[in-house]
């Protein structure tokens, strides 16, 4: 084990130093970032040697053993939900738009009130190492493990691409490193941390990487508020003084056009949550319903923090950044884009020390993401359909642990050629459509499978099955991809957000494949119901409870 | 789980308290969020005004104290969650889970 984390970790440092050659050559390497940087991947690299010698069984691979703490996991489902995206994207969005940009944040938010209440105790009393544990529990376990696998595997791939690209890009503008080398060093750290250290690695990845957003978002705005005696009331009087659509950025603008489109981005944002993969499986690290809760309450109260701190940091950029010819090119726009408002501010804030240490934040913040997100694509593979479909639950633990790291690996390398296949694709549409598939297809079965007894597996597949279809289709046919990727006149379904339609359809055939169905295995189906719907009540025979 | 066991954990009244209280509360809590969020939803696809009128002689607004409030009560809902389940929810769970102990081992 030692052997193989050292040659990782050499390959890494070589590829570090290859890139860093590569940049000075283009000229404009951004010198304390990197450094930062390195002080990071070495801290982590560490973390995950020492994680690697307490990842024995496949418990420990999948969970960390179950031994996170609520508030530790609760800061590693921060770290897994701030991603680069939402840091850049929505302080960038507050930057061009101001008001618009709150109302995303809220979209985000409020997901995780729902996720407490009504799945994450149920997740963690009923299952093990995946989602589809839950989903599978009284229902057919082949077709549903499945399906769910299906779904995780969708939302991963899709989630990735889009990270991916969207790594490439940021370090490029922020170290100068070609496109390339950013993307293979981010798909390698990755495949290091999840291969080696597991969920332990991946864990503590993740926390660190929360704290070190949040206390850089804090910084910046905090001496964005300090600029105004702490009064924000002066911060947004001199923002609209300073925004070209004046006082418009105090009200909503023209993000949420019609009714349809507004309800569906909300139910995309508010379900997709429930069935994002890479969340769910954070639920079964801790050790009991207890942990779970805490989870999720302090992971919603440093999730909120943020989006308010996003809110003052796009702002901020409008009075410190957009007023600075500094940051400006000859038409008045950013440099690097809208995204870079944050960036940029970090500069204006705190010279070019504290830049370095945001551009840094921001990769680890990349390499976070992409690492919860491998594993949960990695454990679908190994513990959903190699484990319990091909080999119908009968492999010993030392196999499946080898599965889920070839697979950990398989997935590593192809989200790096992936990441430079679509480098100059337009991805704007896939944490969409991963959302709507989430939100369509996991959540749904997930839900009905913990609340509803009359659920049957031809119910929940036919549903599923119907829910992701509708998603992908409609998302095909909707104006990003028929309209502006394809270059058609016209999109054939006229909404962005399919949600609304296809979390109907998934409900609503669900119900009625079910209730319709007279087989012998809908009976089983549902007579197993009060057994689980006991143990998911009181967490009695829970995998990893303490027992008293 | 035996279908003995399922019966004496659904005629112990503390379980049937346990669900009927946490179910209940639950779905309060879960349509408060959902009237919250997709109330602001519609306000801001049908009367956005609404959110845009100004607050005193500043420039504030009505939608900026929304949108914040909607996030602070958001994370207070989960708090309140959070405090019930810990001490009532799971001092019901504790003693059912007590009381099937004992049962079984007469």
């Amino acid at each position: 084990m030692f052997k193989n984390f050292m040659a990782v970790a050499f390959v890494a440092t070589t590829l570090l130093a290859d890139a860093l050659e590569a940049g000075l050559a283009q000229g404009g390497v951004n010198v304390p970032a990197v450094v930062m940087f390195l002080i990071f991947v070495f801290a982590t690299l560490g973390i995950t040697y020492w994680a690697s010698k307490r990842t024995k069984t496949a418990k420990d691979f999948y969970t960390a053993g179950g031994g996170i703490t609520g508030t530790q996991n609760g800061l590693a489902i921060a770290g897994d939900y701030m991603s680069a995206a939402s840091f850049l994207g929505i302080s960038g969005l507050v930057y061009l738009k101001g008001y618009d940009g709150l109302i995303y944040s809220i979209g985000f938010l409020v997901g995780w009130p729902i996720v407490l209440f009504l799945i994450s105790e149920q997740l963690r009393n009923l299952g093990k190492y995946t989602f589809a544990d839950v989903a599978s529990y009284r229902l057919r376990q082949k077709p549903i493990r499945i399906l769910a696998a299906f779904g995780s595997i969708a939302v991963v791939l899709l989630y990735l691409i889009a990270q991916m690209v969207g790594s490439g890009k940021l370090i490029q503008i922020l170290f100068g490193l070609p496109y390339e080398f950013a993307v293979i060093i981010v798909g390698v750290l990755m495949i290091a941390y999840v291969t080696v250290g597991g969920m332990l690695a991946t864990t503590w990845v993740q926390v660190i990487k929360a704290v070190l957003l949040l206390s850089g978002a804090t910084f910046m705005a905090l001496a964005v508020l300090a600029y105004y005696n702490f009064n924000p009331g002066e911060l947004f009087a001199e923002a609209v003084e300073a925004h070209p659509n004046g006082v418009e950025i105090m009200s909503p603008g023209g993000l949420v056009s019609d009714p349809i489109s507004a309800i569906s981005l909300g139910m995309a944002l508010m379900f997709g949550v429930a069935g994002l993969p890479h969340i769910l499986m954070r639920f079964f690290t801790v050790a009991d319903a207890k942990e779970a809760r805490k989870s999720v309450f302090v992971a919603t109260g440093f999730i909120g923090y943020f989006y308010i701190l996003t809110f003052i940091i796009g702002f901020g950029a409008i009075v410190l950044v957009s007023t600075n010819p500094a940051y400006l090119d000859e038409f008045g726009n950013l440099f690097g884009g809208d995204n870079m408002a944050a960036v940029h501010l970090a500069h204006a804030v705190g010279g070019d020390l504290f830049l370095g240490f945001i551009s840094a934040v921001a990769f680890a913040t990349i390499l976070a993401v992409v690492s919860g997100l491998t594993l949960a694509g990695a454990s679908a593979i190994s513990h959903d359909l190699y484990a319990n479909v091909y080999a119908k639950g009968t492999v010993d633990e030392k196999t499946e642990m080898k599965i889920s790291r070839i697979a950990t690996i398989g997935i590593g390398v192809f989200a790096i050629f992936l990441g430079i296949a679509f480098e100059n694709q337009n991805i704007a549409f896939m944490v969409g459509l991963a959302f709507a598939i989430a939100a369509s297809a996991n959540f749904p079965i997930l839900f009905l499978s913990i609340y509803w007894k009359r659920l049957t597996t031809r119910g929940a597949v036919i549903g599923g099955s119907l829910g992701l279809a509708t998603a992908v289709i409609l998302v095909i046919l909707g104006p990003v991809v028929w309209k502006d990727i394809l270059g058609n006149a016209e999109a054939i379904f006229p909404y962005q957000y399919p949600a609304l339609f296809s979390i109907v359809v998934a409900f609503v055939s669900i119900w009625l494949f079910s209730v319709t169905d007279k087989s012998d295995q809908a009976k089983l189906d549902r007579e197993a119901f009060e057994a689980q719907d006991i143990r998911c009540q009181t967490g009695i025979g829970a995998e990893g409870a303490v027992e008293h | 789980m035996d279908i003995e066991t399922i019966n004496r954990i659904k005629s112990n009244p503390k379980y049937q308290k346990l669900v009927a209280t946490r179910s209940k509360f639950v779905w309060k809590l879960a349509i408060f969020v959902f009237v919250m969020y997709y109330g602001f939803i519609l306000l801001l696809a049908y009367l956005p005004e609404v959110l845009g009128a100004s607050i005193g002689s500043g420039v504030m607004t009505v939608g900026i104290f929304v949108g914040i409030a909607i996030i602070v009560i958001s994370v207070i809902t989960t708090g309140i969650y959070t405090k019930r389940a810990n001490s009532e929810f799971d001092k019901l769970t504790a003693e059912i889970k007590k009381e099937l102990k004992e049962s079984e081992n007469v």
